[in-house]
Parts: structure tokens; C-alpha cells; sequence
């Protein structure tokens, strides 16, 4: 598929300013559930849940939420938005993604992020002031523990790695694709087209102009560092919306959620907001124009995440929320493939990184049995 | 030797028009155009009033972005090559509007600039709130505070016979100009935090970033 379309959830727990009911959290994990489901429902390509470690959020463990889903589904790409690279051991990392990706049979991939909650930097042993440092240094291991069966590590943030072999190896020898995002930090766009890796941005909650600026650096480096064209770099970003079939019955049924939102709450209008970023809160057909619209000045890309369960919206609104997004899906991919260059190249899937690897290779490291000398491998084809 | 004109930004948080702190704020404005001019400076002087940006202020803090007005108030900060500001004194300090503006700045925009401090008050009593709140703000942001610091309590609009706070204006405004030296020697300052903006101009390479977690910070 040219362009992914899907869901993010940072899996917030915020109070329905309209009847003043805060769900419990069992009430809003089993919703994430019923909200991933929906979306492959309605045809949607990705969804992605935050990684949050402190109240009023759900989202730590994104990998059991991930692995539970993906047991109840057939096709949706199971992603983050975002995983902690800064406080979260690459080892960790490692092990539970290649797992992840054997159980869905490698419909997962991943966005880095470096978290800005402060506290959760020391909870986990570390120092924010060194977020950039910690997310460069850590994901530089996690790419050598997928790629390298046999991995002797040293560096300034974990404890040495000697003889480390990462288990279980990922699914047809190759990695999960991996995202970079980041709002504001040069350094992460820099990192993303050095690796030739995804770069997503946020793009909500921030005018245009930063998205444009990040999306922008990171296409010429892509290029800089030989991945290929800027117009070849894999981009995503996200979205955010309110639809309803009439478009003045969006924005006051979204007004009270917006001006009671924990991000925006209290501070600029409805009005001056979607002017100033990308929210829409309007009929499906502004919503779809809006949308196609970010190719303006982030170029074609590769993924659009939508934000749709925030701000205490309840399920049953969430739900029809994605009903409407699927009955204008047709028309966005429609969209979408209209125009798009010629050289773009196509969102990454696992199909596709096996395709560019040249097929399928099984990479499990099997263990030598110290008495007979022999491996599993060897016992088994005897 | 670059042509361009010294740029100077004044940065005034009065709230009533015409307030005594916006008076004081065009008494430096015009006072330091022509002590930079006598040097021979083409010399350009904006002055940015928090007034009007208050609620964009607001927002900034909630939103984490400047829009419009506020968002070309910023720029000229960045741009300009010496600041005067001014603010009227509450409560023992800056007024928690002038104190917003220098909150929503990025780090280092004001690395080695150098800046003139002001503030009005009805009593004189107040006038420590310059060496005592305006320049250690100052001071955290590396900009550089000219020793004169101008002071204007109600009576020195009416006390004019010996021209007290005019000389002090005229000398903050002079000490400013000798810091200025024309726009070349302003960018030749103290070394500069590296901005956001000029990582984007010009990337750090990521093999240097790699050295840089490794624990090398030698560029």
C-alpha cells in the first residue's frame, strides 16, 4: 500500500468535562482494545498506543496492549507512538518487539521518542539533561542487537553486554521497521535520515511551520546520507480531528472537549487552534481536504496517524468517530495516490523489508550442546 | 564590514495607555538611537509593547508555541543586536506579564546580548527591583546588563531641574552604544549556546552526535 492510515492513543485518562465522569482505568484499557479493533474494522492500516509511565495515563506495558490486540486481530500494523528509548533498556526493547513480531507474524513496528514527563527519567535511573545522548547511544545497540547475533557492547548509559545474544531473533532475519519522532529536536531528524530509518512528527498541537522545518531537514539528510532522494525519505505524521455529518454540530458538540483538554484546555480559542494547527473539527469532507492538504508543505508521505480518543471524549463517541473516518477512507487513499510521485516509494511493511532482504531467513541462534558438541539445529536434521 | 543598521528592540510591559513605563521605554528608545548614531551606526530602533501580546502570552504557556504577533515580537528579539527593557514594578518585581515574555524565549536567545535595564514605579523606594529581580534575570539568560540600570518613579516625569533621569537614560543609553560597537563587533560576542535555529541551518553531523553520547564534547 502507497500511504498507511491509522490511529494513535497516548492512552490518556481524562475526565468527560461534559458529564464530569473520569473512567476507571480497566474501563479505559479494555476501550483502548475495543478502539484497536474498531479501526481494523473499518479498514484503517496502523494503530499505535503511547508509553506512559505515571497517572492519569494507561500506557505503560505498551507490549502486552500490542501483543493482547494483536491476538484479536487479522491486519492492522500494531505500532508506538512513542517508545522510550531514553529510559527503557535497548534490551528490553529488543526482546519484546522480535517477539511481538513472531506472535503477529510481523505486523508490527515501532516509534522511538525520548518522553518529556521529567520524573520518569530518574524513576528509571537516568538523567533527562542527557535525553538526546541516551536516545542516540541506545538505539544504536538495539540496532545491533537485531542485526547481530553475537553482540559485545560498551558504552556510557547500561551495563556492558559481552557474548549477548538477543532472543528471540526477529521474525525472517529482518528487524521491525523503526520511526524516529520528534517535535522540536534537529538531532532526532538527523539520527532517523542517518539510519535511512521512518521519521514522524507529531504535527498536532504545532502549526505547520515546525512540522515543515523537521520534515524538511530530515529529507535532505535522507538524501545527504545516500538512502536516496529527499522525495524517497519515509515520512508519517499525525492528525487530529472532530467530524460530524454537519459540520456546526462538530464543533459544539468538540467545543467543551476542547476547551477542557489537558494539552490546550483554557488557553486559545476552537477557532484560533485549528486555524493555527492542524486540528479539524468540521464535516468528513473538510476533514478529508484538511488532510490531503499537509502534503502541501510535508511533501508525499508514507503514514498519517490520527488522534481520535482524547481530550475524555467517551468510547461510544470514539467509535463513531471511526465509522466516519472509515466511510471517507476510499476518498483520503484516493486522495492521497492523486498526484503522488512517481518515485515515492511505498510505506514500509514487513513484506517489504523481507522483499528488499532478499526473502526470508530464519536467524535462530541455536544453542551447542556442551556435551555432544552438536547443536539443537543438527539433533533436529539428523 | 557589513552595511546593515544596528538593530535595537525595546521591550516595554506597561498596561495602562499611555503608561509611564511605555514614557521611559521611547526616553531610552530615542536616546539610544543617537548614541549610536554619534558613532556612526545606521541605527534602527522597534519597540515591542507586551500589552497587546498578553493573551498570545498566555496561550504560548498552555500551547507551547507563540502564534502571530507574538510569534514576529520573538523574532525581532532574536534579531536584534542590543535590548532595552522596561517594566513597571509589582510586587516587589517585574510584573508577571514582562517576566512571561523572557519565560517563552529559547534558551539562548539572548547569549552575549547586551541589554538595558528599566523599570517605573510610584515611589522610588522600589528602585533596588533593577539590581535585585531585573538583572539577575538577566544575568541567568547570559545577556549582558550595561551597569546603568534607569529608574523611574512618578516623581521624575515632574522633576526636571536637574534633569536627573535623563542624565541616567543618556548614560544607560551611551554604556549600551560602547557595548554595541556596530553590528559586527555585536556578533563577535561571547560564544553563543547553539540555537535550534541554527541546527537547522547548519545540522550536526550524526557520527558527532554518536562521539557526543559516547561522552566526547570536544567539536
Amino acid at each position: 500500500m502507497g500511504m498507511q492510515i491509522g490511529i494513535f492513543t497516548v492512552g490518556d485518562v481524562t475526565p468527560d468535562p461534559t458529564t464530569g465522569r473520569t473512567p476507571t482505568e480497566h474501563e479505559r484499557i479494555k476501550a483502548t482494545v475495543a478502539i484497536a479493533k474498531k479501526a481494523e474494522e473499518v479498514g484503517l492500516d496502523v494503530f499505535a498506543t503511547g508509553e506512559h509511565h505515571n497517572p492519569p495515563f494507561i500506557a505503560s506495558n505498551p507490549t502486552a496492549t500490542l501483543a493482547y490486540i494483536g491476538a484479536q486481530t487479522e491486519n492492522i500494523i500494531l505500532s508506538t507512538a512513542t517508545t522510550l528509548i531514553t529510559t527503557t533498556d535497548p534490551v528490553l526493547i529488543a526482546e519484546d518487539y522480535a517477539k511481538i513480531q513472531h506472535l503477529t507474524d510481523g505486523r508490527v513496528d515501532l516509534m522511538m521518542g525520548r518522553g518529556n514527563t521529567g520524573p520518569v527519567y530518574p524513576w528509571f535511573g537516568k538523567d533527562i539533561r542527557q535525553g538526546i545522548n541516551l536516545a542516540i547511544e541506545n538505539y544504536a545497540l538495539l540496532r545491533r542487537l537485531w542485526t547481530e547475533a553475537n553482540v559485545d557492547w560498551e558504552g556510557r548509559f547500561r551495563t556492558p553486554l559481552q557474548g549477548y545474544t538477543s532472543t528471540p531473533r526477529p521474525l525472517d532475519g529482518v528487524a521491525p521497521f523503526v520511526w524516529h519522532g520528534s517535535i522540536r529536536s534537529p538531532e532526532i531528524a538527523e539520527q532517523a535520515a542517518y539510519y535511512g530509518d521512518g521519521f514522524f512528527h507529531n504535527h498536532i498541537f504545532w502549526p505547520a511551520s515546525h512540522t515543515q522545518q523537521m520534515v524538511r531537514l530530515y529529507r535532505e539528510r535522507f538524501a545527504h546520507y545516500g538512502h536516496g532522494t529527499a522525495e524517497q525519505a519515509i515520512v508519517g505524521l499525525g492528525g487530529q480531528f472532530f467530524m460530524r455529518k454537519n459540520s456546526q454540530d462538530a464543533v459544539r458538540e468538540f467545543r467543551p472537549y476542547f476547551d477542557n483538554a489537558p494539552v490546550y484546555g483554557h488557553g486559545p480559542s476552537l477557532e484560533d487552534f485549528t486555524r493555527q494547527t492542524p486540528l479539524t473539527v468540521g464535516s468528513p469532507q473538510e476533514v478529508l481536504e484538511r488532510t490531503l492538504s499537509f502534503r502541501e508543505y510535508a511533501g508525499d508521505y508514507q503514514r498519517q496517524l490520527f488522534l481520535v480518543d482524547h481530550a475524555g471524549l467517551p468510547l461510544k463517541t470514539v467509535l463513531e468517530q471511526l465509522d466516519l473516518l472509515g466511510e471517507i477512507l476510499p476518498e483520503m487513499r484516493k486522495g492521497f495516490a492523486e498526484g503522488r510521485g512517481a518515485d515515492v516509494p511505498d510505506a514500509p511493511t514487513h513484506a517489504s523489508l523481507v522483499a528488499a532482504a532478499g526473502g526470508a531467513h530464519d536467524v535462530t541462534v541455536h544453542a551447542e550442546d556442551t556435551m555432544t558438541g552438536t547443536t539443537d539445529r543438527e539433533e533436529i536434521d539428523a | 564590514m557589513t552595511t546593515r543598521s544596528t538593530r535595537i528592540v525595546v521591550v516595554s510591559a506597561g498596561l495602562s495607555v499611555p503608561s509611564s513605563t511605555r514614557l521611559l521605554a521611547d526616553k531610552l528608545g530615542s536616546a539610544v538611537e543617537r548614541a549610536v548614531g554619534a558613532r556612526g551606526h545606521e541605527v534602527d530602533v522597534e519597540h515591542v509593547e507586551l500589552r497587546p501580546l498578553a493573551h498570545a502570552l498566555a496561550d504560548h504557556l498552555l500551547t507551547g508555541f507563540p502564534s502571530g504577533d507574538l510569534a514576529r515580537a520573538i523574532e525581532a528579539v532574536r534579531h536584534a543586536d542590543g535590548l532595552v527593557v522596561v517594566t513597571p514594578v509589582f510586587s516587589a518585581s517585574y510584573s508577571g506579564l514582562f517576566k512571561t515574555f523572557f519565560d517563552v524565549l529559547e534558551n539562548g536567545m539572548l547569549d552575549g546580548k547586551p541589554v538595558v535595564i528599566a523599570a517605573t514605579a510610584g515611589t522610588a523606594r522600589h528602585s533596588l527591583v533593577l539590581d535585585h529581580a531585573l538583572r539577575p534575570l538577566l544575568a541567568y539568560l547570559r545577556a549582558v546588563v550595561v551597569p546603568t540600570g534607569v529608574f523611574a518613579a512618578s516623581e521624575d516625569f515632574g522633576a526636571t531641574d536637574d534633569g536627573a533621569l535623563d542624565k541616567r537614560v543618556e548614560r544607560a543609553a551611551g554604556e549600551l552604544a560602547a557595548l554595541l560597537g556596530g553590528p559586527a563587533a555585536a556578533e563577535a560576542t561571547a560564544p553563543r549556546r547553539r540555537s535550534v535555529e541554527a541546527e537547522f541551518a547548519a545540522p550536526t553531523p550524526f557520527e558527532q552526535l554518536l562521539r557526543e553520547a559516547g561522552g566526547d564534547t570536544v567539536r
